[in-house]
This record gives structure tokens, C-alpha cells and sequence, in this order.
């Protein structure tokens, strides 16, 4: 209970903080054009009726919390989850690329570190196109992706879970590198003494000694994921999910949408990862680990 | 030990120079050293005199580089293939997923045992360490002393006729030192195996050893090997008695004489 306390006090605290910045903000932001809109209409609001209007415009630059807050709500718990104007929608369409991408970069991620560890060629020849890898910007990669996959008849939720692959095998290939190498000298050379053979050592000691490596890099995978997902939404002129939704309210200017889409995907990323570390902790107590 | 001949190590000549950055390190140089079968032969000397490389070289987890040495007649490549002999390390360098059992049972696994052979061994060495009742334990659960028994259970486990033992006792403190130097004892006696034991500590050589051999470091070489003359049934009082005492003061000596700081 103490913990618990210690614990929210000090996030509400920022949160309330993070909030009235916010308004302040939005107010700083959205006057002008309400300025604007007022001298045009040969208005003088006072200035209590002046802030209001400055949070309640329609398509503000800023939009204020409340207003985000009311349009999340009422797209995520007020539409039907089957019409394109509900966040569920959306964020199910993201979720299901995410998804596939974050297993195909998995299981990419592990065959590689595999690789890595086991055959010296490849740890000396893949390693550094790896990292290359990263180094390109995703959003330059995508469109190519899509539009390479198309004209060969691949299109829909695959191309999209590629761009999420390309980017999630990454934390996983070098987690894993590190976690299969981790085993103590002691615990290697008590193999040897068994005479046992490299797949023995494999299963038996690299393998269970590189499951936190492995949990740890998939909490980093699955947000990187559901950027990829996103990313990938936006060149394709995919008329769903988050990132359609991001794109769909940048062409008009429905900048609350854009913003409660956001919350979405932040909503969506925050799920995932502690999804994934709640999985973590349950095979490492299964596995005999400590309890913290 | 009389009419019992069979050599079990066999090293002659036996070196072994590391290559470092900072040049070559002669970790051992020119060993002659038999070992019979059922003997206890400890090895003691300061850090660096190669007490605990010679012991790497016989599991074959170090090669020499000049000089020969026999396991059972066999390279130690061929011994460990036929997997001749259980090793004890520093620590007890059990695995952490695993329980104690299931430690016990990783080299039976390895082996291919099947399960009911696999679980009959686990008891009988369990109880054997006096750790019957922690077989569902995740090593983190047990003292330190325990895990060394856990871990020495694993080498009997094994049941290879030589036992390599690497300062196993090193890191516990006194009273549960001399408790489980007791029980090895006893284990010694009940299994009649071949025991080969690093230590740096005079008095568990002396208690523990038919043989016990002096090194010295830089470099790392055999100066004086003392035959005990202890009976072989020892009491731990046994080590207040005059007899013990010249064995000590005569490893001691060893010790000192080899000793290369005042060079």
C-alpha cells in the first residue's frame, strides 16, 4: 500500500503538472487565429470568454486535453468496433500487423543470434550489416517495401508486418547474441567435463541463460513494432488503422483526431509492452527466478 | 592402499606456458607426478604456482605444451570422452533454472540415462551430501555450503572413478568447512574413489590427504611431496595430535622454501 502510494503520488503529481502546461499551451497556441477569427467577426470577448473559445475551436492547432480526452472517449467506447470511426477498428488493424511483424522479427532476431553465435563467418560477416540496417531511415524503406511486394502480388496485412520485422529483429538479434554468449566460463567448462555435445550445450545452458536477455529485447521489438506497423500505414494509402488515421486527419486538418490517434497507439504500445514483461516475469518465475 | 597399483594419472615432464599479451606465463614446468588408484592426493601451494592448472590439464580444459600425461592409460582428450572423471569447480556453479535435482541431473542427461536410472542416482547422492528434502529447491534456496554439497552430489552423480575437486571449500567459512571435509571423508572411504584436491589451506591438506603435494609459483613446479602417515580413520582432533602437526610443519617448510616473494 505504501509502495503503491510513493509510486502514484509522484505520477499523478507530474501528470497534473504535464496537463496545465498543456492548457497553457494550447491557449498560447490557438490565440492567434482566434484573434483572428474575433476581429473579423468584429468581436471583443472578454477574457475568460476568450480562453473557452480558445479551447473549444474546432480544428485547433493545439488541441486541449479535455477535448482529445472526449473525442478518444467517445471513438473508443461510443462507436461500434466494426465502423472506420472507431479507434478499436483501428487499433486492431495496426495490432494484427504489429503483431505478425513482431513474430516474424522474433523468430528472425533468434535464427540470426543463432547464426551469430554458433558459425564465426557469420559473426564476423553479419554483425555489421545489421547495425547498417538501422541506420536507414524507415520511412525510406517503406514505401519501397510496399510498392516492391505489390508489383509481385504481395499486399495487405504482410507488407506491412515486414516494415515491423525489419525493424523489431533488430533488439532481439543483438539481445540474444548477448544472452547466448552470457553462460559463465564455470558453467561452459562444466560442459566440457560431460563431454557434452554443442547442441547439449546449446539447449541445456545457452538457451535457458538467454531468456531474460530475450524477454528484455521483445519489450524493446514490440514498440518498435507498432511504429513499424504505423509506418508502413502511411505510404500505402491505407484507409485503416493508426496510421491511416494520422494521415487521414493531417490531410484535413482534424487535428483532435490526429491527437486522440496518438493516444491510441501510445495506449496500444504501453499494452504490448507490458504485456510482454508480464509474460517475461511469469516464465522467469517458472524458471525458478527470485522473486524481487 | 597396499597391493593396489593401478596408476590412474600419469604425468611426466609436463609443462604448460601461457601465451598473454604481456608475453608467455609459465603456469607449470617440468611435473613428474603418479597417482594411484583409490589415493587422496591434495595440491597446495600460493595462488599462481598452477595447482589449479595442473587440475585443468588432466579434465582436458587446458592443453600442455611440453611433457605427457596419462588419465587411465588415455590422453585426457580420450579420458574425458569417456567421461573418466567428475569435477568439482570454486563454486558451485549450479545452474540457476534448474532445482537441485534437476542440477543432479543435468551430466545424467547428458549421458543419456533413462529417468529411472537418472532419479536413483539423485536420491542415493543426495543422500549421500546429507541434502535429502531439497530436491525441489532452486539452488538460491540453499546456504552456500549446501550448494557445494549440491554441486559434489553432481560429481558423484557422475560416477566417474576419479573426482577433480578445485578448492571446493574455499569460499565457506570454518565450521562448515570442517563438517563437509568430514563427510568427504567418509565418502572417500565408502566409494573408494580416486580424489585429486586443490586447496591452499595447510590443515584441510593435512586432514584430508594420503599425499599431499608442495608447489611453487613462477614458475609453477612440484618442490616437495609428503606422504602422510595418518591413519585412515580420522577423527577432526585427530588434528591437535603431534603427528599431524609434523605433517603440517613439514608442508609448511614446503611452502616456505618454495615461496618466491623473497627472491
Amino acid at each position: 500500500m505504501t509502495s503503491l502510494r510513493s509510486k502514484i503520488i509522484p505520477v499523478i503529481t507530474l501528470l497534473a503538472g504535464l496537463v496545465v502546461l498543456w492548457y497553457a499551451f494550447a491557449i498560447y497556441m490557438n490565440a492567434p487565429f482566434q484573434r483572428d477569427l474575433d476581429r473579423r467577426a468584429g468581436q471583443t470577448p472578454g477574457v475568460v470568454e476568450f480562453v473557452g473559445k480558445t479551447l473549444s475551436q474546432p480544428k485547433p492547432t493545439v488541441p486541449a486535453p479535455h477535448q482529445v480526452a472526449s473525442n478518444f472517449f467517445e471513438n473508443t467506447f461510443l462507436r461500434n468496433v466494426t465502423s472506420n470511426r472507431s479507434l478499436v477498428y483501428h487499433a486492431w488493424v495496426t495490432l494484427s500487423s504489429t503483431l505478425l511483424g513482431f513474430a516474424f522479427g522474433t523468430v528472425l532476431g533468434i535464427v540470426i543470434a543463432v547464426g551469430i553465435v554458433h558459425v564465426t563467418t557469420l559473426d564476423r560477416s553479419l554483425m555489421p550489416w545489421i547495425i547498417t540496417s538501422q541506420t536507414i531511415p524507415i520511412l525510406a524503406v517503406a514505401p519501397m517495401i510496399i510498392v516492391v511486394l505489390a508489383a509481385v502480388g504481395i499486399t495487405g496485412i504482410v507488407p506491412k508486418a515486414l516494415i515491423s520485422t525489419y525493424l523489431s529483429f533488430f533488439p532481439v538479434a543483438v539481445g540474444m547474441v548477448k544472452g547466448l554468449r552470457s553462460p559463465e566460463k564455470m558453467h561452459l567448462d562444466l560442459m566440457r567435463t560431460y563431454n557434452s555435445s554443442k547442441t547439449q550445450t546449446f539447449w541445456k545452458l545457452r538457451v535457458p541463460a538467454s531468456v531474460p536477455y530475450l524477454f528484455t529485447s521483445m519489450q524493446v521489438a514490440v514498440a518498435a513494432s507498432l511504429v513499424g506497423a504505423i509506418v508502413g500505414e502511411l505510404p500505402t494509402g491505407a484507409t485503416a488503422g493508426i496510421g491511416a488515421k494520422l494521415l487521414l486527419g493531417s490531410y484535413y486538418s482534424q487535428t483532435i483526431d490526429m491527437w486522440s490517434a496518438l493516444v491510441a497507439g501510445s495506449v496500444v504500445a504501453a499494452l504490448l509492452v507490458t504485456i510482454v514483461g508480464l509474460v517475461g516475469q511469469a516464465v522467469q518465475r517458472s524458471m525458478g527466478g527470485r522473486p524481487a | 592402499m597396499i597391493g593396489n597399483t593401478q596408476t590412474v594419472v600419469q604425468a611426466n615432464g609436463l609443462g604448460l606456458t601461457f601465451r598473454t599479451n604481456d608475453g608467455p606465463v609459465v603456469a607449470l614446468t617440468d611435473v613428474d607426478l603418479t597417482i594411484k588408484k583409490g589415493e587422496f592426493v591434495s595440491f597446495i601451494g600460493p595462488s599462481g604456482c598452477g595447482k589449479t592448472t595442473f587440475l585443468r590439464v588432466i579434465a582436458d580444459l587446458e592443453q600442455p605444451t611440453s611433457g605427457t600425461i596419462s588419465i587411465n592409460g588415455m590422453t585426457p582428450e580420450q579420458a574425458r570422452h569417456a567421461r573418466a572423471y567428475g569435477y568439482v569447480f570454486q563454486a558451485a556453479a549450479l545452474y540457476p533454472w534448474r532445482t537441485i535435482d534437476r542440477n543432479i541431473a543435468l551430466p545424467l542427461e547428458i549421458i543419456g540415462l533413462s529417468k529411472a536410472e537418472q532419479q536413483e542416482r539423485i536420491k542415493r547422492t543426495m543422500e549421500l551430501v546429507e541434502l535429502s528434502g531439497f530436491e525441489h529447491k532452486y539452488p538460491w534456496q540453499l546456504s552456500g555450503g549446501m550448494q557445494q554439497r549440491a554441486s559434489i552430489a553432481r560429481a558423484l552423480a557422475f560416477d566417474a572413478d576419479l573426482l577433480l575437486m578445485d578448492e571446493p571449500f574455499g569460499a565457506l567459512d570454518e565450521i562448515v568447512r570442517d563438517h563437509l571435509n568430514q563427510q568427504l571423508l567418509k565418502l572417500w572411504a565408502r566409494t573408494q574413489k580416486t580424489i585429486c584436491f586443490v586447496t591452499h589451506s595447510i590443515p584441510e591438506a593435512v586432514y584430508l590427504s594420503t599425499r599431499i603435494v608442495v608447489m611453487s609459483p613462477r614458475p609453477g613446479r612440484v618442490t616437495d611431496v609428503i606422504e602422510s602417515t595418518l591413519p585412515h580413520e580420522r577423527p577432526l582432533d585427530i588434528r591437535e595430535t603431534p603427528e599431524f602437526l609434523e605433517i603440517a610443519a613439514r608442508v609448511r617448510d614446503g611452502l616456505r622454501a618454495g615461496h618466491s616473494y623473497d627472491d
